[in-house]
């Protein structure tokens, strides 16, 4: 049935007796085109596209526990594609034109919202290195302005100008980007893919990849072997084990992540600031509720929890940038476990394996590229080539070099 | 977290700086190959379970631990000083 | 009864009649008394209205007496203080409280938004999912605001917190958390062990459950066991004991994270004291006695003002005094809420009927019921309670289906209790159902963690301080230390814990929709709401709470979680654990951020790091800049210059043409000794090392191993095996972090030692011509300095002022004449005094950062801008520098296709064609008449400053072949600043190419 005004009013007058289930629970088939492995946002919009875009509609997305039971329902929710670098940037502003006609595309309100992003700055070298991030933006044809302090003022007015430790001199502002409510966008791909075709299998944990002759025939699951032509990896977190299944090592270690948010609130902030002198970003939800994070963790876990030196260096920063948050109370704290890259860039790319595909390494940075990661992986799955805005994430470009390490850390996975 | 050093007792996480995976070895000399290089500076097992891992005790005595963890219940099963004392030399 | 709280009971409880306490609510003024809760005090005035809900703005009042209040949620203080979704029932009465209700518009009697209650079924469960959607522009601009509007609850205080909070660390052997009975029990028994023991409580009162009902231990009064417990504990040295302290979170390794309310029963902190303070209690082990959370009965207007928990009303009355109706109605599905049906009818209620859907009942409640002649109605429900904003009646089904209405002021609603597991759930483990009780326990444990009491799902007293005595003595035996002779655990009246719950109450067959009925309250998700969520799909528990919203409210579902899987269960024909668990993430109740951050905000959000030198640059009248902790001195104005240029141009001047003075202790200095300490240079260095001569400096380039330039710095032989290395301010502790991973991780067979001494020593730079004549009026004289016997790249140990040891260097970053005089740190700044009285003659300046900064790119040395974690050797002009004859950190990956390709962006110089124009760090450089898109990117500005010597604007840059193009054009493109103008690409030492300036 299609969303709209008038099923909802239709559906209101009956009961809502009438309302289908979002998506089939789908039992696996012997056998598939392509079998994506991991039903988060990654997963399900590359299922959706390779339906929609392509054609494919002989797919499935199996997940070992409930779709969107990952990183795309546990993140900060934030869109933007304020990157610097030439192998991101047109990605990630692909990504962004993506959220802005995703309602359209998949129809589901996942309430992309476009109310800025905000990055402050507090040296004159921040401000330059700024300038370099958003004038590289301009050139790509994103949208970027650089704010000076006033500026920023006339925005944020309750942020601390006056007597913080490091003093806001500006900001650089991406007014496209915003935020987007995460579940929506696992349940609504996932919806358009099922309308499409495609199974989605929950409750179906891969414990191994079937590989004969240098090629993938298909995968062993907690409910049976599954076959496939071809078989595409986007477990984000998990990459590694997944990938020891078919015999590979990874440029990639898994961190925690964690996330905080506030009670709900009546609107106090409209846009998403980040900190430009700690590990600080923050929103407000629709519902109310702040949303807010930090730094990771910092040493390999798969733990899906942290621990307090930084949930207290995150509220540290909260009341260094905004001293009116003191007596608003945190309501929930969570972890989420992700892929770390050895350059804090993804991978779209093949796999040394025939028929085996590679989406990985999202970093923290994985939901806002959602929609062009199932785009790109799809396109790569499709034609068995790059798509033009993913031709950077190669999965050997550590051993050539063509590193895409947008912050100068190296191969040092938590300081990206 | 805490980790008990095995110089300074046991000490909250705070007081350390992770590197990661301790277990590749870096090709030394002048004969080493940027293959072998390449394999120790990128690739890493990533287990979810026993890792063994390099952590610097630098708000403390300074020294690199060898410290041996279960990535998914983050117990630690053991600490130990990276650099070992030559033999018949003393600590 | 007073008239004043006309509700109040005329004796009892555990409230201090004497001392009478007023406060505000909603800008009315009423009267309670210490000991009471806002929500007890409110109770007592007859208040029953006390909030409206999130989506339907429904009428609410008070469901419970603890920190699982769904409903009661109100803007607590004035001002600054505001503190937005309050719950009135674990706020403690104080004199001059001030409260107001949230969420409502314009008041809490007549709130305009209730007409969303109207539209209520089209505003069912992800609604919003489903429209919206056009046209797409419309979210953004309309539909959006008016949602984020109307969401929400309270308002937050939109001024800096006026309060200060702190942070504290504790360690003990046994941390209990809860102060009921079992906790009490465990507390004990640890402590008579010996142990040290932290007792955490989070209400302001000890004694959890105890203090609502009215118990007997040992046949005494429970109060009485409660107060020599108290007075036992009180007297062991090691045991501490923490009432206002709640346990939000376990962490790992034994770390409780804990808050303190210090003096949030005060209207401000007194003076000098904390609002509250947040603890990390390191403990080897734990007992959790936390004790249960009572369960409503979703039915027909379950949320109407007067229908509250059954043992909410039993502590209202025992403790508070409070009758919360006087015609009430008990809805019992076990022996549980009887209890609160012979405590009201002893406080003087009268109760109407007791609805038990059980069909046999237990002789001896049957007894108590005729006793305080109440109806007892067995094998029926009740099927709806209304009144909208207090109750008026409840309609009661009988066992045939039959209703009937009864008028009631209070309906006391049980059905069983949740063991207060969450914080066992912290570390992701999930807890189990156990059918005996209807309940979920905890399951695996976090390590060191047990559960006593009720919170273990073992819901009597008798087992309550069963548990307690035994995990309290266990708890402490782990920690080594043996057990005291075994007391008989004290003996308690009976209690009946019998339970056959109901999860809820549909409407009769046949009959008309009778109104909403509520699994979470807050969140205002019903049983339709979860019942779509089933029919859409969203079966797993997590989809059921993301979807419809159930248990995310600021309650966390403590009251809702586990009717709304039972209703799942009931949809999909499962059983409670086959539908899911419910897993709880910290905190166990909201912690304030600002006790989180403690005192880090404002000026103490980070420390500050003051160099030796740094009264003396304030007596120099220095501006001050953040670089990373430190604070340098930027510049020095004089009177008279009104713009920071015009003093960094004199400061420039001054040592080009004279001598200036540089305060430079913030670089790092890692003091390197032992036979091997040349070759361990080798090793981290790019250059070579071992023919340094003792006595020199050198400049040296370090890369990470992946190849990329990590630092640089100039190293010293001070002799045969001792060498000092500078390192850059931003990465001395990365640098020294560095070298220790290479010793004692790669190579530890070297004979080499390190240690940082950037603190130890304070650097100056004395630059210019005049330079080797300031430096003779501090250097102790048995010392030549002449350019002949300390020429340049001279560094020694020498003395000043008289037999102070000093280290001399003489190495530039200005191109000028120039040394660095190291001292003690001690000495720092009667060094800058004595150089300054020195230099006087010669017109010595002292110049800062930013002059510092003119003048190494007027010399084209590279510096953060540069070394970005992005560039290599060789695009940074000094590839060169990498030795072909030995290994080093960072050279295979250096030698990788994309490190050493031609086309990659090197370093050069820029100067604009036109000199009247300024150039900005930042830009881009596009072809002259290219087309400004990435494409035709060929690098950007690093670095940039205006020349006072050229007198024009210069740059550093990073160019696509831009060592070739010595002499080209091209444009530097700055569209977020609106520039875009010609540059050429020039050399990038802009002074004394030649360096002769060095040599003098």
């Amino acid at each position: 049935m299609r969303y709209s005004i008038f099923s909802l009013a239709a559906q209101t007058l009956a009961g809502h007796r009438g309302w289908k289930p979002a998506w089939r629970d789908a039992a696996p088939k012997a056998e598939y085109d392509v079998l994506i492995i991991g039903g988060g946002g990654h997963g399900l919009a590359t299922a959706h596209y390779l339906a929609s875009r392509h054609g494919i509609t002989n797919v499935a997305v199996i997940e070992k526990g409930y779709i969107g039971s990952g990183n795309v329902g546990r993140n900060t929710t934030i869109i933007r594609s304020n990157y610097l670098l030439p192998g991101n940037t047109p990605f990630y502003e692909h990504s962004l034109k993506l959220w802005e006609g995703l309602e359209q595309d998949i129809n589901y309100n996942a309430m992309v919202s476009q109310r800025g992003v905000l990055n402050l700055y507090h040296s004159d070298a921040q401000r330059d290195a700024y300038a370099r991030r958003g004038n590289a933006m301009r050139l790509a044809g994103v949208d970027a302005d650089l704010l000076d302090r006033e500026q920023v003022r006339a925005m944020v007015p309750f942020l601390n100008y006056e007597t913080g430790r490091f003093p806001i001199q500006g900001g650089l502002l991406q007014k496209r980007g915003g935020s987007v409510r995460h579940d929506a966008v696992a349940w609504g791909y996932a919806r358009a893919a099922d309308q499409r075709g495609v199974d989605i299998v929950q409750n179906c944990e891969v414990t191994g990849l079937t590989i004969a002759n240098g090629r993938i025939t298909g995968v062993e699951t907690s409910r049976g072997p599954i076959r496939a032509k071809k078989v595409a990896l986007a477990v984000a977190g998990n990459s590694s084990r997944l990938a020891a299944m078919a015999g590979m090592r990874l440029p990639i270690e898994t961190h925690v992540l964690q996330a905080f948010v506030s009670e709900g609130l009546k609107p106090v902030i409209d846009n998403v600031v980040t900190y430009g002198a700690g590990h600080f970003y923050i929103s407000q939800s629709d519902k109310g509720g702040l949303v807010f994070g930090g730094d990771i963790d910092g040493y390999n876990s798969y733990a899906q929890r942290g621990n307090l030196p930084v949930i207290e260096d995150v509220m540290e920063s909260a009341m260094g940038l905004w001293p009116g948050l003191g007596r608003i109370r945190m309501l929930r704290h969570w972890g989420g476990v992700m892929d770390m890259s050895m350059d804090g860039s993804p991978i779209i790319d093949h796999t040394p394996v025939d028929g085996l595909y590679l989406n990985a390494g999202w970093c923290y940075g994985g939901f806002k590229a959602t929609p062009a990661s199932g785009f790109c992986f799809a396109h790569l799955i499709a034609r068995d080539e790059p798509h033009p805005v993913a031709t950077a994430f190669r999965l050997d470009r550590f051993a050539t070099g063509r590193v895409i390490d947008e912050k100068g850390a190296g191969a040092q996975p938590n300081l990206h | 977290m805490r980790i008990t050093c095995p110089h300074c007792g046991a000490r909250d996480v705070q007081e350390f700086t992770y590197l990661g995976d301790a277990s590749p070895s870096r090709p030394d000399g002048l004969e080493a190959t940027e293959a072998a290089m390449f394999d120790y500076v990128y690739q890493r097992e990533n287990p979810a379970g026993r890792h063994r891992e390099l952590w610097y005790h630098g708000a403390g005595c300074h020294a690199w631990l060898t410290v041996t963890r279960d990535t998914r219940t983050h117990a630690i099963e053991a600490v130990e000083p990276t650099k070992r004392p030559k033999a018949g030399t003393a600590a | 009864m007073s008239t004043k709280q006309p509700f109040r009971t005329a004796d009892g409880g555990l409230i201090d009649r004497t001392q009478p306490q007023s406060f505000r609510f909603d800008g009315t003024r009423y009267e309670g008394f210490a000991g009471d809760t806002l929500a007890s005090a409110l109770l007592a005035n007859g208040v029953r209205l006390v909030g409206r809900s999130f989506k339907y703005h429904r009428p609410r009042g008070i469901l419970s007496a603890g920190p699982e209040e769904p409903n009661a949620l109100v803007e607590l203080r004035a001002g600054a203080r505001r503190e937005p979704n309050t719950r009135a029932t674990v706020t403690e009465l104080y004199h001059g409280l001030e409260a107001r209700s949230q969420n409502r518009w314009p008041s809490l009697a007549f709130d305009v938004l209730s007409i969303n209650s109207l539209l209520g079924p089209a505003l069912t469960a992800g609604f919003y999912y489903k429209t919206f959607m056009w046209p797409a522009s419309f979210w953004e601009k309309l539909y959006e605001p008016l949602i984020r509007r109307a969401a929400g609850l309270g308002r937050a205080a939109g001024h800096e917190d006026p309060d200060h909070y702190e942070k504290a660390f504790a360690f003990c052997d046994v941390l209990v958390i809860g102060g009921g009975p079992a906790g009490l029990a465990a507390a004990l028994a640890a402590g008579r062990t010996g142990a040290r023991v932290i007792l955490c409580d989070e209400d302001f009162r000890l004694g959890g459950k105890l203090l609502a009902e009215k118990r007997e231990i040992d046949a005494r009064a429970s109060s009485e066991w409660i107060a020599d417990t108290l007075a036992e504990l009180a007297g062991m040295p090691d045991v501490r004991i923490m009432a206002r302290s709640t346990v939000y979170g376990v962490y790992d390794h034994g770390i409780y994270g804990v808050i303190e309310r210090v003096n949030d029963h005060l209207p401000i902190p007194p003076a000098h004291q904390p609002r509250q303070r947040s603890w990390r209690i390191n403990a080897k082990r734990a007992v959790l006695a936390a004790g249960a959370i009572e369960r409503p009965i979703v039915f027909a207007g379950n949320d109407t003002p007067g229908v509250m928990l059954a043992g909410a009303v039993r502590a209202y009355v025992n403790r508070h005094g409070v009758l919360p109706g006087r015609e009430a109605v008990i809805f019992t599905s076990g022996d549980d809420g009887w209890a609160t049906a012979r405590d009201l009818a002893a406080a003087g209620a009268r109760i109407a009927a007791i609805v038990d859907p059980r069909p046999q009942i237990d002789a001896g409640l049957t007894a108590l019921a005729s006793r305080i002649g109440a109806r007892v109605l067995t094998g029926g429900v009740v099927s709806a309670a209304s009144g909208g904003r207090a109750l008026r009646q409840v309609t009661i089904r009988d066992a045939s289906g039959r209703e009937q209405t009864i008028a009631c002021d209070l309906l006391a609603v049980s059905n069983g209790w949740n063991p207060t597991l969450h914080l066992t759930s912290h570390q992701n483990t999930r807890p189990v159902w156990d059918e005996a009780i209807h309940a979920f326990v905890p399951g695996q444990m976090p390590a060191g963690l047990s559960v006593a009491g009720s919170a273990a799902g073992r819901f009597s007293l008798a087992q309550a301080l069963e548990d307690g005595a035994r995990l309290g003595s266990q708890a402490a035996a782990d920690c080594g230390f043996a057990p005291t002779v075994d007391a008989q655990p004290p003996k308690t009246d009976p209690e009946g814990v019998a339970l056959a719950p109901v999860w809820r109450v549909k409407d009769g067959k046949g009959r008309s929709f009778r109104g909403k009925a509520f699994v979470d309250f807050q969140n205002d998700v019903t049983d339709k709401d979860v019942e779509l969520a089933a029919r859409e799909g969203f079966k797993p528990v997590e989809h059921l709470k993301r979807y419809t919203t159930l248990g995310m409210a600021t309650d966390q579902g403590k009251t809702s979680n586990i009717a709304g899987l039972a209703i799942m269960a009931e949809q999909t024909g499962k059983t409670i654990p086959e539908t899911g668990t419910t897993i709880f993430r910290p905190p166990y109740t909201p912690v304030a951020i600002g006790a989180l951050a403690g005192h880090h905000r404002g000026q103490d959000f980070r420390p500050i790091r003051l160099t030796p030198t740094h009264q003396w640059s304030k007596d120099q009248g220095a501006v001050f800049v953040e670089a990373g902790l430190w604070l340098r001195a930027q510049y020095y104005p004089r009177p008279g210059e009104n713009d920071w240029l015009v003093t960094v141009n004199r400061e420039v001047l001054a040592v080009r043409n004279g001598v200036g003075l540089c305060d430079v202790s913030t670089l790092g200095k890692i003091d390197i000794q032992g036979a091997d300490a040349a070759g361990f240079l080798e090793r981290v260095y790019i250059n070579g090392w071992k023919a340094l001569p003792v006595g020199k400096a050198r400049y040296g380039l370090m890369l990470r191993e992946d190849g990329f330039v990590m630092d640089d710095g100039t190293t010293s032989r001070l002799a045969e095996t001792h060498f000092v290395m500078t390192t850059t301010t931003a990465n001395a502790a990365k640098v020294m972090q560095h070298l220790e991973f290479c010793h004692q991780v790669l190579w530890p067979d070297l004979d080499v030692r390190m240690v940082s001494v950037s603190e130890q020593w304070a650097q100056a730079a004395i630059a210019g011509p005049k330079a080797r004549e300031v430096l003779r009026g501090v250097v102790d004289a048995q010392h030549d300095i002449s350019n002949e016997a300390f020429p340049y790249l001279a560094a020694r140990e020498i003395t000043v002022g008289g037999g102070i040891p000093a280290r001399l260097f003489r190495i530039s970053f200005s191109g000028e004449l120039a040394y660095e005089l190291a001292v003690p740190a001690d000495h720092g700044d009667a060094m800058m005094r004595a150089l300054m009285a020195a230099g006087e003659p010669h017109g010595i300046t002292p110049y800062g950062t930013e002059a510092l900064g003119v003048m190494r790119i007027e010399k084209g040395h590279v510096a953060g801008n540069e070394l970005n974690g992005q560039t290599t050797a060789r695009d940074l002009g000094l590839g060169k520098m990498m030795s072909s004859k030995k290994d080093f950190i960072g050279r295979l990956m250096a030698g990788r296709d994309a490190l050493v390709e031609t086309g990659r962006p090197s370093f050069v110089g820029f100067k604009p064609v036109d000199p009247n124009q300024r150039l900005r760090a930042g830009a881009h450089f596009i072809g002259v008449g290219k087309p400004a898109v990435m494409e035709h990117d060929e690098g950007y500005m690093t670095s940039v400053a205006y020349s006072p010597n050229l007198k024009h604007w210069m740059g550093l840059g990073l160019l696509r072949n831009g060592a070739s193009r010595i002499g080209e054009r091209i444009r530097a493109v700055d569209p977020v600043r609106n520039g875009d103008i010609e540059v050429e690409i020039c050399n990038p030492v802009f002074v004394d190419p030649e360096g002769a300036r060095l040599h003098v």
